[in-house]
């Protein structure tokens, strides 16, 4: 019987082509505007590390103070002093500080210019931390982060362009006039969002050329390169006046893999804020966070307010579509209202008719669907002018998308049509036959 | 005139489904158009903002440092790289900077009148440059004068530097000093000693375009320091007019010429104003095309649904408009049930769509920190809908004019 309403509703389609065209058109219009923004939102609004993302945690300590922090929130990161302070703690299984730095590579081999290459200078916990895939070597020890050792891990990018793609481990690169020992080369990695740096970007930025130790970017007295926000009155001189300035640059991240080891940390924060005021270091009562991956990318609003708009609207969008479609379904049934009577009076029970006409509301549904595809094909395509480059290009109409966009396309039709097929089947065969 | 609204409403209430169903679209049509217009308004607005730069002719160069040198090194290297880029025949003038206007963030501080002041008066974006930037950058000194060459001042790489003197953009003066006096008055701007203000330019817009600028919108002031930063600097350089592909080409020619120990992408290091406009307005420019083409969908398509639904009512009623015609109704009549008839079920949408559309903007000002809709975007969605409806009815509505008055004795 399937089959045969499905030829029924082919049929029909075609018997009145505009209003057909209308309805096709509204729904492919209203599901490619939805899923083409539904591509991007899913994209910025993604677990960049599914498995870790509620075991990783980034601490904040207020050292501004109510009367200059953020509206009773402490900044978003930390200064040089509470840095090393949580750092040289160990109060967690694994915590390591972060900054981004900004370094040339001298030419060499075919290069007659010097490059710029992007990285950050981290602990060696970062690479267990953050699951970083290595292809050759790996990450440095604590021990190469006591001894401030001139260690460098970089990416498979920077390596094919320095070495030809070798195993460069052992071999010295020199970054800026200085010397680094290659101990390790990662396999591309570029978590999106970049959750671990929120400070210094929104979340999409090209990936990273290089990691250094943290305590030999601070032996080079290797200012940031990212962002750098500062209270009262600045009078810092020299490096070492910044580092004990209220000025904050640093990320930190700690992971804790139980809830009794972050109520511990979390004890251990109010702590350290505590004995900063006894100090007399900060004459306020302790103000701290911790936030997990998710509630961090929530905090510093990684998806961009283009996005939510854009779906919203384009939801809406998608919404009117269907109010146009029950009321041109509607009119397209009740026009056969006829025929509808000569198959009641013929024996049709009105279970029938009303399966009738949601599959031929189905076909509706899947001709939209695909004309929807088409057009999300061309909006995915064409995202890049709404978006700037590094998020437009994650916006990708994969598998999973072309079934997402005929199933909502027919799902949302034949949801559409339950009240049109209802007033199809309640037609009265006598009134319809009696007028003939 | 025989338009009667009794009959016609007894009408509608034979038809609930579809007259619902139109007033509904229309409401939500009403709704989404009149916020998707007030952000392609707001939106337009924010990509016509003056930069104050003679955008035109110059262009920046993002100058990096391959090596690591010594404050005076870099001195010395700015130095010349300046006199080398300004003796190019196309060059009018050049300038080192921290940043440019519209160059989508950078350096702000927090003003205050008095050094102790915890709460700071307001915030404004900071540049630092010579005593050639206000010429580079092509700035109108609207009073006061600009710096001399003996007051620029040398920053290194980690040195919180206060000049004494400041120029200011016209709308931080006002800012600080309503009154107009602003010209020989001090101000502190995150420092332990005095700016005092000796020239005023106008406008004078922030690097970035974000929410916090536009609530300091304009607020900017210039200290006299040559920035040699380890990190790198900005070269601003004026091109002669319509010499700007040229400057453009010899720059980093001239530059690599003096030392070729520094890093200019040669991806996006070198960008004139149309760029440079492009890529901070990009989101907006692509916002408004956006909504633009939802709001002309969306309208075409309630149209659309209009005449069908309208032309389905024609069709359902024909014996009826017959039977009216023969005891006597005239075409303009039968024309001016229908037009009426859409008009009360449009008045009934935008009814709703009004509430809806407040509504929705309430919401997106609590989630997105976008401003209030004003009435008179409301009250020309309303207009724009309820001639859509008119229009969309007249095909069908003539049709059911021409109904002849046989109809009411035919297949009865």
């Amino acid at each position: 019987m399937f089959a045969y309403y499905f030829q029924l509703g082919l049929r029909s389609l075609r018997r009145n082509p505009a209003l057909t065209a209308l309805m096709v058109m509204a729904i492919g219009f209203g599901v490619a505007a939805s899923m083409t923004t539904y591509a991007v939102f899913r994209a910025v609004s993604g677990n960049p590390i599914p498995g870790k993302s509620a075991q990783l945690f980034t601490p904040l300590v207020d050292n501004w103070g109510p009367q200059q922090n953020l509206q009773g929130e402490p900044p978003d990161a930390l200064d040089y002093v509470d840095a090393m302070a949580l750092m040289r703690a160990q109060q967690a299984k694994r915590q390591t500080l972060l900054y981004q730095v900004q370094m040339s590579v001298l030419p060499g081999g075919d290069r007659d210019l010097p490059v710029s290459a992007n990285g950050y200078a981290v602990y060696g916990d970062f690479f267990p931390m953050f699951d970083v895939p290595f292809q050759y070597g790996s990450g440095w020890s604590a021990q190469d982060d006591e001894a401030r050792s001139s260690d460098v891990v970089i990416s498979a990018q920077l390596n094919q362009k320095l070495f030809g793609g070798v195993n460069s481990v052992g071999r010295t690169v020199n970054f800026s006039g200085h010397d680094y020992r290659v101990v390790g080369v990662t396999r591309p990695w570029d978590p999106k969002p970049r959750f671990f740096d929120l400070f210094n970007t929104t979340g999409f930025k090209d990936a990273s050329d290089f990691y250094m130790p943290f305590t030999r970017a601070q032996d080079l007295q290797m200012r940031s390169n990212g962002g750098n926000s500062c209270r009262g009155s600045l009078t810092f001189t020299g490096w070492e006046d910044y580092r004990q300035s209220n000025c904050v640059w640093i990320t930190a991240w700690v992971e804790l893999d139980s809830a009794a080891a972050v109520a511990r940390y979390r004890r251990f924060l109010e702590g350290y804020a505590s004995d900063q005021q006894k100090a007399g270091r900060f004459a306020w009562s302790p103000n701290v966070r911790l936030y997990d991956v998710m509630q961090w990318l929530d905090v510093r609003r990684v998806v961009p307010p283009e996005s939510r708009i854009s779906l919203l609207v384009a939801l809406g969008f998608f919404a009117i579509c269907l109010v146009n479609t029950i009321g041109l379904l509607l009119a397209k049934f009740l026009r056969r209202a006829g025929e509808i009577g000569v198959r009641r009076a013929l024996g049709a029970s009105r279970r029938e008719i009303y399966a009738q006409y949601l599959i031929e509301a189905g076909t509706v549904g899947l001709a939209g669907g695909v004309l929807g595809l088409l057009l999300t094909a061309a909006g995915v395509a064409g995202v890049g002018v709404l978006f700037p480059p590094q998020i437009a290009k994650l916006a990708q109409l994969d598998m999973s998308l072309v079934g997402l966009t005929l199933l909502v396309a027919i799902i949302a039709t034949v949801l559409a049509a339950f009240y049109p097929a209802w007033r199809a089947a309640r037609v009265q065969p006598a009134w319809q036959l009696k007028s003939n | 005139m025989s338009l009667q609204i009794k009959p016609i409403l007894v009408a509608l209430r034979r038809h609930k489904a579809g007259t619902l169903l139109i007033a509904v679209q229309i409401a939500l049509t009403l709704a989404i158009v009149c916020n998707a217009l007030f952000i392609i308004h707001q939106r337009l607005a924010t990509l016509s903002e003056r930069s104050g730069v003679d955008e035109a002719n110059v262009f920046v160069i993002a100058n990096q440092w391959a090596v690591d040198w010594t404050t005076q090194q870099i001195d010395a290297q700015v130095r010349a790289d300046m006199l080398a880029l300004r003796q190019l025949p196309g060059v009018r003038n050049a300038a080192p900077s921290t940043g440019y206007p519209l160059q989508g963030g950078g350096w702000d501080n927090f003003i205050t009148m008095t050094p102790d002041q915890i709460k700071p008066t307001t915030d404004s974006a900071v540049y630092m440059g010579d005593e050639h930037l206000l010429d580079t950058l092509g700035l109108r000194l609207v009073a006061g004068r600009n710096f001399h060459s003996d007051e620029v001042l040398v920053m290194g790489t980690q040195q919180a530097l206060v000049p004494p003197q400041v120029i200011v953009s016209k709308a931080l003066a006002h800012r600080l000093f309503p009154d107009g006096s602003a010209l020989g008055k001090s101000f502190y701007a995150m420092a332990a000693s005095p700016s005092t203000i000796i020239g005023i330019v106008d406008p004078l817009h922030r690097q970035g375009a974000s929410p916090w600028d536009k609530l300091h919108a304009g607020q900017s002031l210039i200290w006299p320091a040559r920035p040699d930063d380890a990190r790198g600097v900005f070269y601003i350089v004026r091109a002669k007019p319509g010499q700007l592909a040229a400057a453009m080409r010899e720059a980093p020619k001239a530059l690599y010429a003096q030392s070729r120990l520094r890093i200019i992408d040669p991806k996006d290091g070198i960008q004139d104003y149309a760029q440079i406009r492009h890529r901070v307005f990009d989101s907006d420019r692509g916002m408004a095309i956006l909504m633009g083409i939802i709001s002309a969908v969306l309208l075409a398509i309630t149209a659309a649904g209009i005449v069908g639904l309208t032309s389905f009512w024609v069709g359902q009623r024909r014996k009826q408009i017959g039977i009216r015609r023969a005891l006597g109704a005239t075409r303009g009549d039968i024309l001016g049930y229908f037009l009426t008839e859409n008009l009360l079920i449009g008045i009934g949408g935008v009814l709703a769509g009004v509430v809806l559309a407040f509504g929705i903007n309430l919401w997106m000002v609590s989630q997105f920190e976008t401003a209030r809709l004003s009435l008179a975007y409301v009250a020309s969605g309303v207009v724009l809908l309820l001639l859509l409806g008119q229009g969309a009815v007249l095909a069908p509505a003539v049709r059911a004019s021409h109904v002849s008055p046989v109809e009411a004795t035919r297949s009865v």
